[in-house]
């Protein structure tokens, strides 16, 4: 195929030739980056909490009233609940993963640290946590009983002992033996590392702390209090419309909001992530229309040039051209001017992506998403020249003798 | 001359279809995407109160320190130390200290369950100061502030619940167990963004329906239902927190001139210097003195996704215009022999620049109203790519319908000006010679 003579003819057609490059460099522009975004959402989305989320129901729960201690009433709930015929296991926290709400606190190796520690999530627990979570411990043991302990909203939280996760345990130990080791989250309150888990992640969706967390075997004596509860198979949906009753049966003065106040697990990840999930389906929408249209341009323009050169496509074919000559010729053609709008449209997708970067907080573009969009337009570039392409190859040789 | 261009331009339109709803569908989807993302931006960019935005100013001053703030920027709240101080030195012609509390209110039928509100403790001048509407009755005056009155102002949709929409002014309302009297119940008033309370909102929220005095809500230590950020352990009890350097509340003035807001700030500067030679602060003073625009923006209150996606969809529209472009210059080039004949009996150049923006005007026409009915639909479906607060606040008004057909309709004719350019320069001669 000889590409001295197709550069000639697009000489003559300077404008449809910049607009169809321009359209193919606009567009790989904006799916490289959209499709970024699309594949930064749905990692998140997907992102493990570490917890068996099956059969998880978790209640958020405010007493009403002012009494001096929560904690019989809290007593009470979570022996009600735990009586109920679904459930499995359940404990009383200040929060879990994807909760989007709770507290966190940085940890130090030494008791009078002033340099920033290692930051973690708190998760209050007693020895039902682990097993209704469903985390793995990894090494050392679970709480007892006799270590749960209560603290009030004016006490600051530092248990003798703690369970935290791998993650967190690799940063505050890089050299690997964590467990057994006393680390301080108040200045000069020593806790030891009891047990670490394999992974659970912070209440957070977007922190730089997401697997470290510190659970605590204290109990939050205090108006709210979140209920999680594992059920046992088959029985999460039974357990999530009676649970709410069985509490109001206990005492009416207390509220579960009515959005938040009884959900499954699957509730609070939807919820989570709905931003993420309805912004991944924006531009994946965005992404296929905007590619519909690029081709259908194509397409346009393409036959406009057949019909245009029907003349002359006669005249090669009169002198000796097969139809395949033709077809290669207009598919070359195309070729070229993507080749030539996708470099450009390289160079306009990294500016892009360089600005959002500054503008927005976005990771840095991949290069793998952008060879995936190089090879997806000229991919369409070829397809959808295919149709007016073949169309030019069955121009008979006998349109040379014809006057338009 | 313009309906028989027009009938020409439809003739023309009718004759090649395909090419025609090519046009009409990328003006459409370009349109239309640009316009849902837009309805969406405008929501959270607008000024939620008018009429007053440039006289009302949010109050901070930097208690951290350069260490523990980022680039200068003092942190979004006061002290209680702070809040207080400035709220006692009475510099602004109004001014109030307020943060978000969660309230439990307990209904006098036993067989009612208790209900969960969204509550902000304030002072008097919250109510004059931000327009607050009145269904009944009126805020709270500045001596129940005081007097650290039990005194309550309910939303319209409380006082709805409680006393079925009935008068209510002067009864009581039992909250966690305090009996608080009602002195007002508020219109559906909830500004958005609720610039008042942006930390701990991030600019959106279904709006708080109970208001209590500040004074009232410190005495019974009722929980900061907010963000409450410290640099250092404040140390265990109430009366340590308060005076720590713990930030939770936000303070807002009323200054009605510029020169009014310039006092303020020297005198603000002046309060910082002077905590700075008492010893308590180790740095130059830093205070801001914002209107609500400029505090709605420095706390960057429109989500980076309204931003993104509306970036994205006027990337999409401009391709949706080249694409236009495209297509038009094919359509109208194959016309050229039409256009020979016709400059040949005398139309002048003037007369095809006429006859094919008019052209192009019926497509942005056709486009605007498919951009139309595709933005109807895209708001309706706001709610699946953003949260409930925001997604609530995107609508189709008329002013979103006009700008809709007049983009597409602009849009078009701009499209079309290279191509009825290329169209204008055919040269009769040439094109009457070669057939």
């Amino acid at each position: 195929m000889q590409i001295k003579p197709i550069l000639a003819a697009l000489r003559r057609h300077k404008a449809g030739t910049i607009l169809i490059a321009l359209q193919i460099a606009l567009t790989l522009a904006i799916v490289c980056n959209a499709l970024f975004i699309v594949h930064e959402r749905v990692e998140r989305v997907s992102r493990p909490t570490g917890m068996n989320e099956a059969n998880v129901v978790a209640v958020q729960n405010l007493y009403v009233g002012a009494p001096s201690t929560y904690l019989p009433l809290i007593k009470t709930d979570l022996q009600a609940i735990r009586s109920m015929p679904g459930v499995e296991d359940a404990y009383a926290t200040n929060s879990f993963p994807l909760r989007r709400g709770g507290w966190s606190t940085s940890a130090q190796r030494t008791a009078d640290a002033t340099k920033d520690g290692v930051q973690s999530a708190l998760y209050f627990a007693d020895e039902h946590a682990l097993a209704t979570l469903g985390v793995k411990l990894i090494a050392g043991r679970n709480f007892t009983s006799s270590e749960i302990s209560s603290i009030n909203r004016e006490q600051q939280p530092a248990p003798p002992q703690v369970i935290i996760t791998k993650a967190m345990a690799d940063k505050l130990f890089p050299e690997g033996n964590a467990l057994g080791k006393t680390i301080y989250y108040i200045k000069g309150r020593p806790s030891t590392i009891i047990g670490i888990v394999e992974k659970l992640t912070v209440p957070w969706i977007s922190t730089d702390f997401t697997d470290n967390v510190t659970i605590m075997p204290l109990t939050f004596d205090g108006g709210y209090q979140t209920f999680v509860i594992r059920t046992k198979p088959g029985q999460q949906d039974a357990v999530f419309k009676s649970v709410a009753d069985k509490l109001y049966g206990v005492s009416r003065m207390r509220v579960l909001p009515e959005k938040s106040g009884v959900r499954t697990f699957e509730m609070v990840r939807q919820k989570a992530y709905e931003a993420d999930r309805g912004m991944a389906v924006l531009m994946s929408v965005v992404c296929g229309v905007l590619l519909a249209i690029t081709a259908a341009g194509i397409v346009g323009l393409s036959s406009f040039w057949v019909g245009q050169r029907r003349r002359q496509i006669g005249v090669r074919r009169a002198l000796g051209a097969s139809k395949r000559d033709i077809l290669s010729y207009f598919m070359t053609e195309n070729l070229l001017i993507a080749v030539a709008g996708v470099a450009v449209g390289v160079i306009l997708a990294l500016g892009m992506n360089q600005w959002m970067l500054t503008q927005f907080e976005m990771e840095r573009l991949s290069m793998t998403y952008l060879i995936v969009g190089v090879v997806i337009l000229l991919a369409l570039g070829q397809a959808a020249v295919f149709a007016p392409a073949l169309r030019a190859s069955r121009v008979p040789p006998v349109e040379a003798t014809r006057s338009v | 001359m313009f309906s028989y261009y027009l009938q020409l331009g439809l003739r023309s339109l009718r004759r090649n279809p395909m090419l025609t709803a090519l046009m009409v569908m990328a003006i459409g989807f370009g349109v239309a995407a640009s316009m849902t993302t837009y309805s969406v931006f405008r929501a959270t960019s607008r000024d939620p109160i008018p009429q007053k935005s440039d006289v009302l100013y949010n109050i901070q001053i930097d208690n951290w320190g350069p260490e523990n703030t980022k680039e200068g920027e003092p942190p979004p709240a006061l002290s209680y130390k702070d809040a207080t101080a400035l709220l006692r030195a009475n510099k602004a012609k109004r001014q109030t200290v307020t943060y978000p509390v969660g309230v439990s209110v307990i209904p006098e039928d036993p067989s009612r369950m208790p209900m969960r509100q969204g509550a902000y403790a304030t002072g008097a001048d919250f109510f004059p100061m931000f327009d607050v509407p009145f269904l009944q009755g009126q805020g709270w005056t500045r001596d129940d502030d005081e007097k650290h009155a039990d005194v309550i102002v309910i939303s319209k949709s409380l006082n709805d619940k409680l006393f079925n929409g009935g008068p209510s002014v002067g009864k009581q309302v039992n909250l966690d167990g305090h009996l608080f009297r009602i002195t007002g119940v508020m219109k559906d008033w909830s500004p958005q963004p609720v610039f008042f309370d942006v930390p701990n909102t991030s600019g959106f929220n279904e709006g708080a329906t109970v208001y209590v005095p500040l004074t009232r809500a410190l005495d019974l230590r009722l929980p900061n239902n907010g963000n409450n950020n410290c640099i250092k352990d404040p140390g265990e009890g109430w009366d340590n927190y308060l005076r720590s350097e713990c930030i939770w509340l936000s303070l807002w003035a009323e200054l009605p001139s510029k020169a009014d807001a310039q006092a303020y700030r020297d005198f603000l500067t002046g309060y910082a210097a002077e905590m700075q030679r008492s010893g308590r602060f180790s740095w130059a003073p830093n205070v801001r003195v914002r209107d609500v625009m400029d505090w709605l923006s420095v706390q960057k209150v429109v989500p980076r996704e309204s931003q993104v996606s509306l970036l994205v969809s006027l990337g999409f529209l401009v391709i949706c215009l080249v694409n236009t472009i495209g297509l038009l210059l094919a359509k109208f080039m194959r016309r050229a022999p039409e256009i020979g004949v016709r400059r040949a009996l005398g139309a002048s150049r003037r007369d095809i620049y006429a006859q094919f923006l008019i052209e192009a005007g019926t497509i942005g026409v056709a486009g605007g109203l498919l951009g139309l009915l595709l933005t109807g639909l895209g708001v309706l479906s706001v709610g699946l790519v953003f949260p409930e607060e925001v997604a609530r606040l995107a609508t189709l008004d008329p002013t979103l319908m006009l700008l809709t057909l007049t983009v597409a309709i602009v849009a078009s004719v701009v499209a079309a000006f290279y191509p009825t350019w290329r169209a204008a320069q055919v040269q009769p001669a040439w094109q009457l010679k070669s057939n």
